[in-house]
């Protein structure tokens, strides 16, 4: 004992060492299983939050986030890795698709969308789920940042349709099209409006694909 | 230990060595998150659940700790801690979770939460620790709590923006009208550190003057407490 040699003492350390880890690693474990269902439904919740203020809630009768299919990387999406698409459904018939997707040209980044989609091809919504935006200068996508409540910003492309509103014109008024945005905070907005014009667009040439195909199926 | 010592630790934590504006400890969330009150006041309180349970942690086991490995062992505790901290937001306070987002994880390196171990908790009791911890977090947060009504006010001219998403239903306070054309500056980085800076000379200040009155009147029955040899140096 009175000898310690480096071996000796790494040996002991390290037990110790392992020690504290298995304990602590139990405790991370112990929380992880105690909230994994809660923080899955927080998120569910947070989700369906976000959904209702794009496709009224009365709208649809099915269970919208079991009835989704799974894109793979989809470029018209802006998706890297892949989304879902969810399919909302009144008594079996088609009321509205929901996108998942991403304007990559953000000006922090990405910008995460969701995008309803009614049958027609009209855009029902927009919401921004994630962003990094300048606080105070282009989070105004975001309507909780929005200072306009009565009409945000995003409440713009309510009722466009790709069939009958020319790419032209699906484009802030900076470049030539019709939708609004900030002095000086461009960028932001811009990275949204083609975002949600590629959407679109996607949306109306593969709604067909998009409904028919089974729950949950990869496309 | 007696009241006087637990009181001592307090008022170490909220004044003396004041975590945010004495030891100028953990920068980054108290520059990054304080855009507004309700984000510095959450992620205020969680350092503060971190650090009282870090350091309770730590003093309970700080006699089987080795000495060779403390450090490993006290940022494992830091990081198992934060970890649990992190999923009882995500599952119970899931929009502020969102928001503060990379800012919860990030307590493992804030590095006044490992200060305190080493420098108390490591060898003191686990009452004092706690409580120890507890109070320099709480210094932490009302440092916090200042810079985020400073910078939302004269940035954005509004309190208590996102209240909501803690206390449902609550509403923001719009201080100047809606029509406060805003001072982005003092919302970006910039105005974190115009603030701050502007919060130590204050603080500074107010110790100063509380020095020189007690060195005016020395023997002042009400003086605040007797240990209390502020600083030795001469007048």
């Amino acid at each position: 004992m009175s000898q310690s040699t480096i071996l000796g003492l790494s040996t002991r350390t390290a037990g110790a060492m392992m020690a504290f880890t298995a304990a602590f690693t139990a405790l991370m474990a112990f929380t992880y299983e105690a909230t994994h269902a809660q923080i899955a439904a927080s998120a569910n919740e947070e989700k369906m939050k976000l959904i209702t203020e794009v496709l009224a809630a009365n709208a649809y009768d099915n269970s919208l986030l079991d009835d989704y299919v799974q894109l793979g990387p989809t470029r018209e999406l802006g998706l890297d890795h892949g989304g879902r698409v969810y399919r909302a459904r009144k008594a079996g018939a088609p009321v509205g698709l929901l996108l998942e997707a991403t304007a990559p040209d953000g000006y922090s980044g990405d910008i995460d969308l969701i995008v309803a989609i009614l049958p027609d091809g009209t855009v029902n919504g927009v919401r921004v789920v994630s962003h990094r935006e300048t606080p105070g200068l282009g989070d105004y996508i975001d309507p909780k940042k929005d200072k306009d409540k009565k009409s945000p910003w995003i409440g713009q492309f309510s009722g466009l349709n790709p069939a009958t509103l020319p790419l032209d014109a699906w484009k802030v008024k900076k470049d030539g099209g019709q939708i609004n945005s900030h002095a000086g905070a461009t960028i932001s907005p811009r990275a949204v409006t083609n975002a949600v014009a590629r959407a679109a667009r996607y949306a109306a040439a593969n709604r067909d694909r998009l409904f028919g195909a089974a729950t949950g199926a990869s496309l | 230990m007696d009241l006087r010592a637990y009181r001592d630790i307090a008022w170490n934590g909220w004044w003396k060595q004041n975590p945010g504006v004495v030891q100028i400890l953990g920068m980054c969330p108290t520059l990054a998150i304080t855009t507004s009150i309700v984000n510095a006041v959450s992620l205020g309180l969680a350092t503060v659940l971190v650090m009282a349970m870090s350091n309770l942690a730590s003093s309970l086991l700080r006699n089987f700790i080795p000495y060779e490995i403390r450090i490993p062992v006290f940022i494992l505790i830091i990081a198992a801690l934060t970890t649990v901290v992190d999923l009882a937001m995500n599952a119970y306070l899931h929009s502020l979770y969102l928001v503060l987002g990379i800012f919860i994880p990030l307590i493992v390196t804030n590095c006044i939460v490992l200060a305190r171990i080493e420098a108390f908790a490591a060898k003191n009791e686990p009452l004092a620790s706690t409580l120890d911890g507890a109070a320099m977090g709480l210094g932490a947060t009302m440092v916090l709590t200042v810079l985020g009504a400073m910078r939302e006010l004269i940035g954005n001219g509004t309190l208590f923006s996102g209240i909501e998403m803690v206390i449902p239903g609550a509403h923001e306070i719009q201080v100047f009208g809606g029509d406060y054309p805003g001072f982005l500056t003092f919302i970006l980085p910039p105005g974190a550190f115009f603030a701050l800076g502007c919060l130590i000379a204050g603080r500074n200040w107010l110790e100063a003057r509380r020095q020189a009155r007690a060195r005016s009147n020395p023997p002042a029955p009400q003086a605040p407490s007797a240990p209390e040899p502020t600083s030795a140096e001469p007048a």
